[in-house]
This record gives structure tokens, sequence and C-alpha cells, in this order.
């Protein structure tokens, strides 16, 4: 079967990222509510939203980072531009995201335009300085100089005086699309198991389908293929005729324009907006993520992001309490020993955790977990039979008449 | 008029005349050596037509156009294509796309914005990489990642993506560099191949005076930045000067 403009291949793999995002609050739900392993449970609202949004995110700067090799450390500049479109389109019309969301695209599209400009300027370390800096430049000037804009320490948020001038009497008073409020949510109950369904969630679901969509076109686009060329050989490229620096801007401003749609739907999941989103740690989040899951591949940003989105949330979850609780059937000497020594990898520990792991995958697997699925894949696949010679074996006869 | 034509360059770097005075001229359709000992200056030559390097002074004029301060990418869009004295391929990419991005770059020139367009879809691309392979005798390797090719065989893949852009020059960098004698009489034959088959220019900078003997059509030597004499090769060989210049004393 092929679908949009897809090979079969794709087509399929399309298909079952479709289902994966779809299915999520119920994948992620595997635990009954009442158990000790409930605690692993991910299928709650604000974190299903964070692992849509980070995943856009992260496909974006995957566009830039994956296929060209420019390693930006300055995209959460444009998280941070989108979410202030986003509620600055509250203050100023209402809360529906359709007005913010498209706009935080252009804007952060418009930044990145200049951002790119000068930093694609140079290479290597160079250009990520670069963009560090303007990030920190971006943040520093949210945080004190631009504070009529950004409202400064205290973040933008939306007042009762804002004029709204779009504001209808029935309307919500929360972000929402078309009357669609991102807040709520409809619980199920199935025996031992609570499965929520989001709105926001859903809502971020399906943009994050779409530009999935279109970051695979990319990718199997003459355009893909030229940025595949700048990170293997740039001095080719320019011997063949072919301008560089173009290619590797409009990179830099689509992968842009995905930070700024992922900022402006924090904004939308929660109506406000802060400077510490353009924080230095915040591009290295990203970072983090393309590179754990593997960078240049389609799935490794989605699976990178969700990865480290589990650990900040559910690791750093896991207190002594709940520790004792697991451990309790031991004797206590042994109880705990083990409580002591997973305090180091739990709890407020949980970046130690982290860190462990992102090592091993770097020195191990420098394809990410993408690579680790692969080796699997092939442990579990036996090899088909080479078959040297296919014109040996005839077409099966079709069982109707043609 | 030749189609290339260099006339009086000087190019210096620091204490060291490079290219002093040099002129040459590069008729069309020929296969044009550039010979001389180590230093004398062929590479910073040939990089003063590609636009790596401009010269101090003089002028470089390829087709009755000036190529000096003109960017690699423009350079080759009008015609020059280069090949390096170690391969320059894309190694993380198939046999195939290498040859595919010559085909669109030939097509759609230095930068064009097609992020929805489908590799796969492009016919007449692949149709033309395709016939660029069988050229150079690696069909069977399209799908092959690039990195795991032998030396001639990169050498073969560059060849084949230069030529795939319809070069009316192209540009060797001692092309047989490093290869052993079977590979290098295999670059032999598929130059003259490809010369036979095709209206193009080619300008060749060599060490190795077999190849220049069997290939060359005209031939330039140059010492210490300045040519000494152009000739033909039958003339070459038995020159005084070449001799003096390559023994480095008088015969």
């Amino acid at each position: 079967m092929k679908l949009l403009g897809l090979s079969a291949k794709d087509t399929r793999f399309l298909l079952i990222v479709i289902f994966l995002t779809l299915a999520t609050p119920v994948l992620l739900q595997p635990f009954p509510e009442n158990s000790g392993l409930a605690t692993f449970n991910a299928g709650y609202p604000d974190l299903m939203q964070r692992f849509a949004i980070f995943g856009i995110f992260a496909i974006g700067f995957n566009i830039l980072f994956g296929l060209t090799g420019y390693l930006s450390f300055g995209h959460a500049a444009f998280l941070g531009v989108g979410s202030y479109t986003v509620v600055w389109m509250y203050k100023l019309l209402d809360y529906n995201v359709v007005w913010g969301l498209p706009l935080a695209v252009v804007t952060s599209g418009v930044f990145a335009l200049l951002i790119g400009f000068v930093s694609l300027r140079r290479s290597g370390i160079y250009f990520s300085i670069l963009t560090l800096a303007f990030a920190q430049m971006s943040y520093n000037l949210a945080y004190s100089v631009l504070t009529p804009i950004t409202n400064g320490e205290t973040g933008l948020q939306v007042y009762r005086s804002d004029a709204q001038v779009l504001l209808g009497a029935n309307e919500p008073t929360s972000p929402h699309f078309f009357g669609l409020v991102m807040s709520k949510s409809t619980k199920l109950n199935l025996g031992d198991w609570q499965f929520t369904f989001n709105n926001g969630y859903y809502f971020t679901a399906i943009i994050a389908i779409i530009v999935f969509y279109i970051s695979l076109r990319i990718f199997r686009s003459p355009f893909g293929l030229m940025l595949r060329a700048i990170k293997t050989n740039q001095t080719r490229l320019n011997y063949t005729g072919i301008n560089t620096r173009p290619y590797a801007l409009a990179a830099f401003v689509i992968s842009g324009m995905y930070a700024g749609l992922a900022g402006g739907l924090m904004a939308a999941m929660d109506p406000l907006a802060g400077a510490e989103r353009m924080q230095w740690t915040a591009s290295g989040e990203v970072v983090l993520m393309v590179i754990l899951g593997g960078a240049g591949t389609l799935m490794g940003p989605i699976l990178g992001a969700g990865f480290i989105k589990y650990f900040e949330n559910i690791f750093s979850k896991i207190n002594d309490q709940i520790l004792q609780g697991w451990f309790a059937w031991m004797p206590d000497w042994l109880s705990g020993l083990l409580i002591e020594i997973s305090h180091f990898f739990v709890g407020k520990s949980w970046h130690l955790t982290l860190g462990l792991l992102f090592m091993l995958v770097v020195i191990f697997l420098p394809g990410g977990l993408v690579e680790a699925g692969q080796r699997i894949a092939r442990l579990f696949k036996k090899k088909p039979p080479e078959d040297k010679d296919p014109g040996h074996h005839p077409q099966p006869a079709p069982h109707v008449a043609e | 008029m030749g189609i290339l034509e260099v006339k009086g360059v000087n190019k210096r770097f620091g204490g060291l005349q490079a290219l002093s005075n040099v002129n040459l001229s590069v008729a069309e359709n020929s296969l044009h050596a550039i010979i001389g000992p180590n230093g004398a200056g062929k590479s910073t030559l040939l990089n003063c037509f590609v636009g790596k390097l401009i010269p101090d002074t003089g002028s470089v004029m390829f087709n009755g156009e000036s190529l000096l301060g003109r960017k690699p990418h423009e350079i080759n869009q009008m015609g020059i294509s280069r090949v390096f004295q170690t391969p320059e391929i894309f190694t993380d990419l198939t046999v195939m796309e290498n040859v595919m991005i010559s085909c669109f770059a030939h097509r759609d020139g230095a930068f064009r914005l097609h992020p929805f367009e489908t590799v796969a879809h492009e016919t007449d691309i692949i149709e033309q990489a395709e016939k660029m392979l069988l050229d150079v005798n690696m069909a069977d390797k399209r799908n092959m990642h690039s990195a795991s090719l032998s030396r001639g065989d990169k050498r073969r893949l560059e060849m084949a993506m230069c030529l795939a852009q319809e070069p009316r020059l192209l540009l060797l960098d001692e092309p047989t560099a490093g290869m052993a004698r079977a590979d290098t009489n295999n670059t032999i034959d598929l130059l003259k191949e490809i010369k036979e088959k095709r209206d193009i220019t080619m300008a060749i900078i060599e060490h190795d005076m077999h190849v220049v003997f069997s290939l060359a059509e005209r031939i330039t030597v140059l010492a210490q930045g300045t040519p000494l004499v152009e000739d033909t090769p039958e003339n070459i060989k038995g020159h005084p000067k070449v001799k003096e210049a390559y023994l480095g004393e008088t015969v």
C-alpha cells in the first residue's frame, strides 16, 4: 500500500507511528492503578503532552543536526519565541490556539532566518558557539530588557485586564481549539486500569503526526539528499556546483519552525511563557534527545525525546517511601542497603541514571537507541536463505485467471 | 583562442613566489597536461582555475569569461568539473546517490528548494545516473556504500560524478597518484575512452610520465612557478630544458 507519495515501506512506517501515537494513553498505562508498579505508568496528560511536544522539537532538530551535521546549541530560543507568540495571541485576541500556533511557526522561522544567516557563516564548533551565544542573548533579553514584551522574571501570562478582543461570552477561559478545551480529559476505567484520554494530548499528537510526515518527506526528497551530502563532504558539494549555504540555512529555518511550533504547543497546553524556556539547558536537552535516540534516523528523535521525558518524570518521582514499599519483603539490613544504593539513581538523582545511560549509548551504540533496536531485530530475524538465482523459481501462478 | 586562457598569473605566499607570470592556453577538445617537479606550482595553478585561490595579478578566462572572484560552485556551474588528488566523494551515501547529486546539480543549478519531491520518483535523474555508472563500469556497485569502495573504484565514481554534469572542461589533479600500475593503466584507458566518446577538454596535472606521455596531446612544463616550454609530447621528451628541470643539472 502506498499513501501520500510515500513508498510502501515508508507508508507502513508512518502507519505504525500513527498507531503508536494514538494508542499512547493505553500503551503507557500497562500496570493496574493500585499495584506497586503503578509508579511506572506514564499515561497521564501532562507527561503525554510533553512526549508529543518534545517529539516535535526533536524531529525538527534532527532535520538540521541529523541530516546536515550542523550542531546547534541554541534551538531553545525558538521554543521561547513560539511560546511568547502564542501567549500574546491569547492576550490580544482570545484563547483559541488557531491564531497563535501558525504565527508561532512564522515568527520562529523569521528568528531562525536571522540567527541562521549569521551563524552559518561558520561551521563546526564555531557554528555551535554562535548559536549558543544567540540563544543566551535571547534568554537574557527576555529576562531583563524586553520585560514589556516578555514580562521578565514573572513570565508572560494572561490577565483579566488584557484586551482579548475576540473573546466571546461563552468562550472557555483556557486554551482551546474552536471550543475543544485542551485541559479536558475523558477517563475510562477498565477493571483495575484507568486510562486518560486528554484533548490536549490528541491535539498535539495529530500535529506531531503531520510534522513527522513532513520530516519523512524531507528525508526522502532531493533536498534531504543534499542535506546529507553537506554532512558528508562539503568540499565535493561545492565543486559539484551546489551552493551549500542556502541549503543549510533552509534546514536551519525549518528546524527553527519545528521548535517554534513545539514552544507554541507548550503554551497551548498551559497558557504561560517564561524566559527559562530559552535557557541553554533546554537547548542541550534536545541535543541529548536526538543523539540518544539516533541522529539522522527518522525514529531516533522521537525515541530519545520519549526516553528522556520518561526518565525526567518517572524516575524523579521514586522516593524513599516507594523504595521501602518495594524492598519491604527483604531482611532489614538488605533493604536498607538497597535503598542506600538506589538513592543515587532515582528521585532527585535521576540525572545520574540518565547520564550513565547516555554514556553507555554513546560508547556502545553510536547509532543511538535505533541502533539498539536494529541489533535486537537482527538477532531475532533468521537470515533468509540467499537466492542466488531468482529466475530459477517460477512465480506462483495466480489463483484466478487474469 | 583556447577554451581556458591564463595570462600573466602571479601568486605569492609570503616569501614564496608560487606562480610567476604564467601564460597558458588550453585548446578546446584537447587533452592538455601540466607537468613539473614537486613544488613547481601545478596545484596552485589548478586552484586558481576553480576558485579556491585568487591570483595576485593576471587573468584566467574560461570560454571568454573571467573566473577570478567566482566561488567554486559558480565556476562548476559554468562547466568546469574537478577530480581531486584523493577522490572526494560522499562516503556516507551509496554509489548511486553520489552520482544522482551531480545529476541534480546539473539539472537544478546551485540551489533549489524541493523538500516535497521524492528522489525515488525522479526517473530521468535515476536513468541518467545509471547510464553514467554503466559508462565507468560500476553499474553492479550502484547500491554499495561508497565508503567501502576500493581506491580505484572511488576514482571511477568521482569521474562519473564529474561527467554526469557534462562539463566542457575537466580538471584532473594527479588522477593516478598512489595507484598500482594496473589501476593506473585502467585509469588511462578510462580517460582515453571518455575523451573519445564526448566533446570534452581535459587539463591534467600529473607526476607520472608514463601517464602523461600515453594521454596528452599537448604538454606544459612548469618549474619554479614558471612555464618552461609548451609543446607536443614528442618534442617535450628530448627537450634539454625539461631534463634540466627534472634532474637539476645542465645536460
